[in-house]
């Protein structure tokens, strides 16, 4: 009777929708968008008001950042930053994928039990042992270590991984294992052609965001690192108090250095949520 | 759980050759490393803060050190800035939480529907929780809050509006709109995904059923994703108590936002109270211990329906 009057009410009510979703995305991305542009721009034009969006694009304040034009430069924290994220991730891969495989496909007693003492742990605050981590740094002369950290990260990493590979390896069929076995495949070989194949972008995944956490931690790193062994994020804080026109090269600095957390986000975009929630949503 | 622990448990080698025990602890093996591991880094510190929190010790007057028992916790309780340090903590993880919280879900709805360009939509959505916190912070210090020059103020002036100095006069406010701005993706990720997993054909039932939207979403939706939001405001509260990145960075802890971390932070790092800030450290422990308790048992419950549903 009234069908097409219906459908088109609803029709102009979820396009509306779809505008209403655009518009908080494009007010969430306008900050970062400004930041983008203000990085182009030259510190006279990015510290205007009222703002000045047409000003001319430079490379100014990444020729600044990066200390072309004298000043320190920033490559001895983003080496660190790498060292630290990609030695770490790979020590978390090393200990957390045997130990997925005890939980999963040949799970040990008490499984569970096991993988939520892991979960708790992450859920000890980081200050819990700040001071005695400290402490015995400054005694055994790993102060401003870089492979201090990257211990550190491994265990902040740890936990979250051996839940999100938990999940992945549990995928992978039981019955396909065991016919593997019985047609005398020995373990190597199942595990590089039956269990890799459907585990592998889950563990890759899982990499990516470990390599985030690594990369985007302050604390540990601004309490045991100084000079040698300082951080990406560390080095971001030399920017906390105000330098007279510096709003370019703050903004060029801080998306340089997210450039790599951005990449490894939307390159794991479908297992952020997992591996945010520890492996409890999928 | 029992049942997927009896299939493994019956599909795994049921051989069971006389070295029983050896087998056992071959299949312990691999997961003694990372055991092990876990427990050295962590456990290990957090005992020795324990320890040292009963020690009346300053690092600066090392020859001084003694046993103090309770003392430390006494004048931590009693001590008016640690008391509203703890304070400021409540108040700035409840905030940012529950804000992030409503705002997440707002958009998860908006997305769950298909509309042109969901998926750059989405992916829009994500980048704020995408920046090092670090980054993040900067930008809402000097880029979006400065008084002269900041994004706010140049967009005021253009309206002819007022030019406020946010952080000075709402320090607490700016560090929890740059943190709200950062976790509202998180939360939108985790509440998606629980709008995703609402069963199509019990939906498709209500409608025929002459369920209209707002009775779907009250008496259908809303339950279902009771435990997403449980979920999305626990593990929102265990990083945000710990969140040192945005109060360092955006008022270094001045103006009344010292939170706990930051606080522990302090009094070891640059007054050299290493009794007490062991004592507050552990007091900071107990009370995530409170919302971990919580937490481990809704992520148990989503962990046990999944498992039995595999």
């Amino acid at each position: 009777m009234n069908a097409p009057r219906t459908t088109f009410v609803v029709r102009i009510r979820r396009s509306g929708l779809g505008v209403l979703a655009w518009l908080a995305a494009l007010a969430f991305a306008l900050p970062l968008a400004w930041m983008g542009l203000t990085s182009f721009h030259s510190e006279q034009d990015a510290a205007t008001n009222p703002p000045s969006v047409a000003a001319p694009l430079t490379l100014d304040g990444y020729r600044e950042f990066f200390g072309l034009d004298g000043g320190a430069s920033p490559w001895p924290a983003l080496i660190n930053s790498t060292v630290a994220s990609l030695a770490s991730t790979l020590l978390v891969l090393l200990l957390a994928l045997p130990a997925a495989y005890a939980l999963s496909i040949r799970p040990v007693k008490k499984w569970t039990d096991v993988l939520f003492f892991f979960l708790s742990t992450k859920m000890l605050p980081v200050v819990a042992g700040l001071l005695p981590i400290y402490l015995f740094a400054k005694n055994a002369g790993l102060l401003d270590n870089i492979w201090l950290l990257v211990l550190l990260y491994t265990s902040m990493n740890l936990p979250i991984a051996v839940w999100m590979m938990q999940s992945f390896l549990a995928e992978v069929p039981v019955a396909v294992i065991e016919a593997a076995r019985v047609d005398g495949a020995r373990l190597p070989t199942v595990l590089g052609r039956v269990v890799a194949p459907i585990a592998l972008p889950g563990i890759a995944a899982t990499a990516l965001i470990c390599f985030i956490f690594s990369w985007n931690e302050l604390l540990f790193a601004r309490v045991l690192t100084g000079v040698v062994a300082q951080t990406a994020p560390v080095f971001l804080t030399g920017f906390i108090t105000s330098q007279g026109l510096f709003l370019a090269k703050v903004c060029a600095a801080s998306l340089v250095i997210s450039l790599p957390v951005l990449a490894a986000g939307f390159a794991a975009q479908d297992k952020l949520v997992q591996g945010l929630s520890l492996g409890a949503v999928k | 759980m029992t049942t997927t622990t009896v299939t493994r448990a019956a599909t795994a080698p049921r051989a069971a050759t006389p070295p029983v025990r050896l087998r056992a602890w071959a299949t312990r093996a691999p997961l003694l490393p990372a055991l092990v591991f876990m427990i050295v880094i962590t456990q290990l510190p957090f005992v020795a803060t324990l320890v040292i929190s009963f020690f009346d010790w300053n690092a600066l007057y090392p020859e001084a050190r003694g046993f103090a028992g309770l003392g430390n916790y006494a004048e931590v309780l009693t001590d008016p800035d640690l008391r509203r340090s703890v304070l400021t903590t409540i108040a700035l993880t409840a905030t940012v939480v529950l804000v992030s919280l409503v705002l997440g879900l707002c958009l998860a709805l908006l997305l769950d529907r298909p509309f042109r360009g969901r998926g750059l939509v989405r992916t829009l959505l994500i980048a704020p929780f995408l920046l090092v916190p670090v980054a993040a912070a900067l930008l809402w210090k000097h880029v979006l809050f400065n008084p002269e020059y900041g994004l706010f103020n140049g967009l005021l002036s253009l309206v002819g509006g007022p030019q406020p100095d946010w952080v000075s006069t709402m320090p607490l406010m700016a560090i929890e709109a740059s943190l709200i701005w950062q976790w509202t993706p998180f939360m939108m990720l985790i509440l998606l995904a629980g709008l995703q997993s609402r069963s199509p054909e019990l939906l498709e039932a209500a409608r025929i059923d002459g369920a209209g939207n707002w009775q779907i979403f009250r008496h259908m939706t809303l339950p279902h994703l009771r435990r997403y939001l449980e979920l999305g405001a626990l593990l929102g509260s265990i990083y945000i108590v710990q969140n040192f990145d945005a109060v360092f960075t955006i008022t270094s802890g001045g103006l009344g936002t010292a939170n706990l971390p930051y606080t522990v932070y302090q009094s070891f790092y640059q007054a050299h109270e290493n009794g007490l800030a062991s004592a507050a450290g552990v007091l900071v422990v107990l009370g995530s211990l409170v919302i971990a308790t919580f937490a481990l048992r809704v992520v148990s419950s989503l962990f046990r329906e999944e498992v039995s549903r595999a």
